[in-house]
């Protein structure tokens, strides 16, 4: 027999033809894995090629089409969490599912508690929590509330959930997302250690830099299909990124050094107290020049989302903002168009609740914010539909919006393309400053080339651009300037090439970095 | 006021606040589990009506507060099987359960008994008798502490004690029982239910039930113990009292008891005094009447401070996709 004999190791997991169709969407197609113990397995392809469909179906929250799922050598069926669970399969969600007002203690042992009393459960599970954080370097509070701990943290959690259901697979759904460099190293060295200890890990990832770091083997899928599975060792991230959109594919912007000119946005002291009366931005002052982009780095959730929103209208604040020299009244809480008229053009970071309207089709997005526009007007009370509907095919064909059909709704398109709806609107205008928030989450490789692109075309046109960004390589690949933020202030100030990913991660763990 | 008024208006309270503490407490565990219920009021009234329905044929209160428990739970289940199958909107159910509650009664109670709405009075065994505590009598004489025995503690109907006695018991469930942290978790956030492989329904169902039977103790409480009979409408807007004392409670057993007894304080002070006469101006009695229902609308207003609800409370859980 072929598998198991002479002393060849089984494989943790085998994966043989499963196919999981959603409708007419063919999420996965007769896809064949397979990962050895005791190895990291790295699984890289772009939104929607079927990644989290295929560890959703081993995780059991799906069911197969098709195919057939083997552990450790034995086939077996996973119709729900529990059976994986007790496949011993562990997986830890992008978006973690931990109850918030729990302890750690009570979102470890949920749903695999010892009997009806929760006593005897708490106390084994502190003992065990003590044992697997000397063994793994995985230390949290046993007692901390979730909501009181940080995403790190968090995260933490969720693998020693996984452990204390002693797990030997543990599946990781981007796991670097939300954490900071100096965590994401963390991390690493904690799943070395896990991978040490005999574990198989598969991770699931856009970031092919930790592709190459961290795994032993790497699989790409693109649109349902796994198209390759080689040795990390034996590849590049070239190589991967062509594989995972199916072309050549630039992952090296080249830019021009920016030519700044005359100060377009001027920012003193700006503070935001939000109604819990916790004051997210504590005097935050910066400028940003005509032809330049300054690039605001930072862990999510430090006030740069409030920092948009006061410069996009949305939310008001003390201080002093004034463009091309105007001081811009800061007080009105609904004052996009306000700013608009003032020459700011606004990508939120949330295209989907605050960029677009999903429901709507494509041509009314295309007008959201200038829908006052004379040109959008027929006459005093009618909006001219037609003429609309010609400048967003227009528009479309050359910001490559796939597929250009003005009469499609927002939500039939992908993140990319959704995102180039908003881009075009908002770009088109030639706006003095443009505002940007997380231009790429949620976007195909192939399109991030595209929109890193348009943005740099339109600084050398003469805009000031503000980008805000959790994705360090956007904002060092991008930017001109780099100001980080940390607990609602600016931390300092970096060229990108006076500083690298250490430097900028110790700033946004609110350390002042080297001496500026 | 002297000190056996005193004890009067403290009996009374004890009395009025045990419906709502009872249904208060029902809240409380529908909610905790992420099932709003506005419909606490309709299970109660129909509870009233049939336990007091088939006390008053069978004689037997046993009976009646099983047909009274049963009644509630079927509603219970109306309401579950919109909310937690159906994925249905919960404020709506709650308030389909409540017309139907009040419009059922008044016809089916017309239907069988023709006395205008009502049932006929209940006597002898129909009804929860009082009970006196041992030693009552005996420990009467000693100051102080005797007259509190006799009077607030002792000879209340069984029902009272069940509600009081549910208090630390619906606590020690909620924290120290794998059911309790199942129910709270899934109030909170089903996902992590879910993907701990624990069914989401199956938790939220029996939370649901759990509402439908103290709703049920509470509605023939009122039929059967506190009233003697069914009258239309005589739940008389304690549900919603009830769901105002869960906010004024945070969602906790022990506050529930604190908010329940506050309300059935006031309730028992409209109660005693009808006309409140203020050095000249006469309080009429409708503003006493008012102030129990003045107090829930101060309290939702926002008095409590920050209440912060179950965070999956209110949305039907879905998995992704």
């Amino acid at each position: 027999m072929a598998g198991a004999a002479g002393g060849q190791r089984v494989p943790a997991i085998e994966l043989r033809g499963i196919s999981k169709a959603f409708g007419p969407v063919q999420a996965n197609r007769d896809i064949s894995l397979t990962v050895m113990p005791g190895t990291i397995h790295g699984i890289v392809g772009e939104n929607g090629a079927g990644k989290s469909t295929l560890m959703s179906i081993l995780y059991g929250f799906y069911k197969a089409d098709a195919g057939e799922i083997r552990i450790a050598g034995r086939p077996i069926q996973i119709p729900d969490s529990q059976a994986a669970i007790r496949a011993g399969i562990g997986m830890v969600f992008q978006h973690f599912k931990l109850v918030e007002p729990f302890t750690v203690l009570e979102n470890v042992i949920l749903g695999v508690e010892d009997g009806r009393l929760l006593r005897p459960s708490l106390a084994r599970a502190r003992g065990e929590l003590k044992r697997l954080a000397a063994d793994y370097e995985l230390h949290v509070d046993p007692d901390a509330r979730i909501e009181d701990l940080g995403v790190g943290m968090k995260q933490r959690v969720e693998i020693l959930k996984a452990l204390y259901r002693q797990a030997d697979i543990l599946i990781l759904d981007e796991p670097t997302g939300v954490l900071t460099p100096a965590e994401a190293d963390h991390l690493f060295r904690i799943l070395e250690n896990l991978r040490s200890q005999g574990k198989t890990i598969i991770l699931i990832t856009h970031k092919l830099r930790e592709i190459m770091a961290i795994t032993d083997t790497v699989s790409v899928m693109r649109r349902g299909q796994m198209v390759a599975t080689v040795a990390t060792a034996q590849t590049s991230p070239g190589e991967l990124a062509e594989l995972m959109v199916g072309r050549k594919v630039l992952l090296h912007l080249d830019k021009k050094p920016a030519a700044p000119g005359r100060t377009v946005l001027a920012v003193e002291n700006l503070r935001v107290t939000d109604i819990d009366g916790v004051e997210r931005l504590r005097g935050v002052s910066l400028t940003v020049r005509a032809g330049e982009i300054l690039g605001i780095a930072g862990v999510a959730g430090n006030g740069q989302s409030q920092l948009l929103g006061v410069l996009g209208g949305t939310l008001p604040a003390s201080g002093i903002v004034r463009i091309e020299g105007q001081a811009i009244d800061l007080s009105a809480r609904n004052a996009g168009q306000a700013r608009r008229a003032a020459g700011i053009a606004h990508v939120p970071e949330d295209r989907q609740r605050e960029g677009l309207v999903m429901e709507f089709l494509a041509w009314e997005n295309m007008i959201f914010g200038y829908h006052h526009d004379p040109a959008c007007q027929r006459n005093r009370a009618l909006m001219d539909n037609a003429a609309i509907r010609a400048m967003t095919a227009e528009r479309m064909e050359r910001f490559d919006v796939r597929p250009p059909d003005p009469d499609l709704q927002a939500r039939s398109f992908s993140g990319g393309n959704q995102q180039k709806i908003v881009l075009a609107r908002e770009i088109e205008r030639n706006p003095a400053l443009l505002i940007v928030g997380q231009p790429t989450r949620g976007v195909d490789i192939g399109a991030i080339e595209f929109i890193h692109q348009r943005l740099i075309a339109l600084r050398d046109a003469g805009a000031a651009i503000l980008l805000v960004s959790v994705e360090l390589d956007e904002i060092l690949s991008l930017s001109d300037r780099i100001a980080v933020m940390f607990d609602g202030r600016i931390m300092g100030e970096r060229r990108p090439e006076e500083t690298d990913e250490k430097d900028l991660g110790l700033m946004m763990a609110g350390m002042r970095g080297k001496a500026a | 006021m002297d000190f056996a008024t005193a004890l009067q208006i403290l009996d009374s309270t004890v009395r009025l606040a045990t419906p709502l503490l009872l249904a208060c407490l029902a809240g409380l565990f529908s909610e905790r589990a992420g099932i709003f219920d506005i419909g606490l009021e309709g299970k109660m009234l129909a509870s009233a009506f049939f336990s007091a329905a088939v006390a008053a044929v069978t004689g037997s209160v046993w009976l009646g507060l099983s047909a009274g428990i049963a009644a509630s739970l079927v509603m219970a289940a109306i309401h579950g099987a919109a909310s937690i199958s159906f994925r249905g909107n919960q404020l709506i159910s709650g308030v389909a359960i409540n017309f139907l509650a009040a419009g059922l009664t008044v016809v089916i109670a017309q239907t069988w008994f023709s006395q205008g709405g009502r049932t006929p009075s209940l006597i002898g065994a129909a009804r929860f008798e009082p009970i006196t505590l041992p030693l009552a009598e005996t420990l009467h004489p000693v100051p102080i502490l005797g007259p509190i025995y006799h009077e607030l503690i002792s000879g209340h109907t069984l029902p009272v004690y069940l509600a009081f006695a549910l208090v630390p018991l619906s606590w020690w469930v909620l924290n120290r029982t794998r059911f309790g942290l199942r129910l709270r978790a899934v109030g909170e956030n089903p996902e992590a239910l879910d993907t701990a492989g624990v069914s989401v329904a199956a938790t939220r169902y029996a939370a649901v039930a759990i509402c439908g039977v103290l709703c049920g103790i509470a509605g023939a409480y009122l039929a059967t113990a506190l009233q003697a009979g069914f009258v239309k409408d005589m739940t008389a807007g304690r549900g919603f009292i009830a769901l105002a004392a869960l906010i004024f409670a945070k969602w906790r057993p022990w506050q529930a008891m604190g908010a329940t007894l506050l309300f059935g304080f006031l309730q028992a002070i409209a109660l005693r005094y009808q006309n409140i006469d203020l050095g000249g101006v006469v309080l009429p009695v409708q503003v006493m009447d008012a102030l129990p229902y003045v107090l829930t609308v101060v309290i939702l207003a926002g008095f409590v401070g920050r209440a912060i609800p179950p965070r999956a409370g209110g949305t039907p859980y879905m998995k992704e996709r």
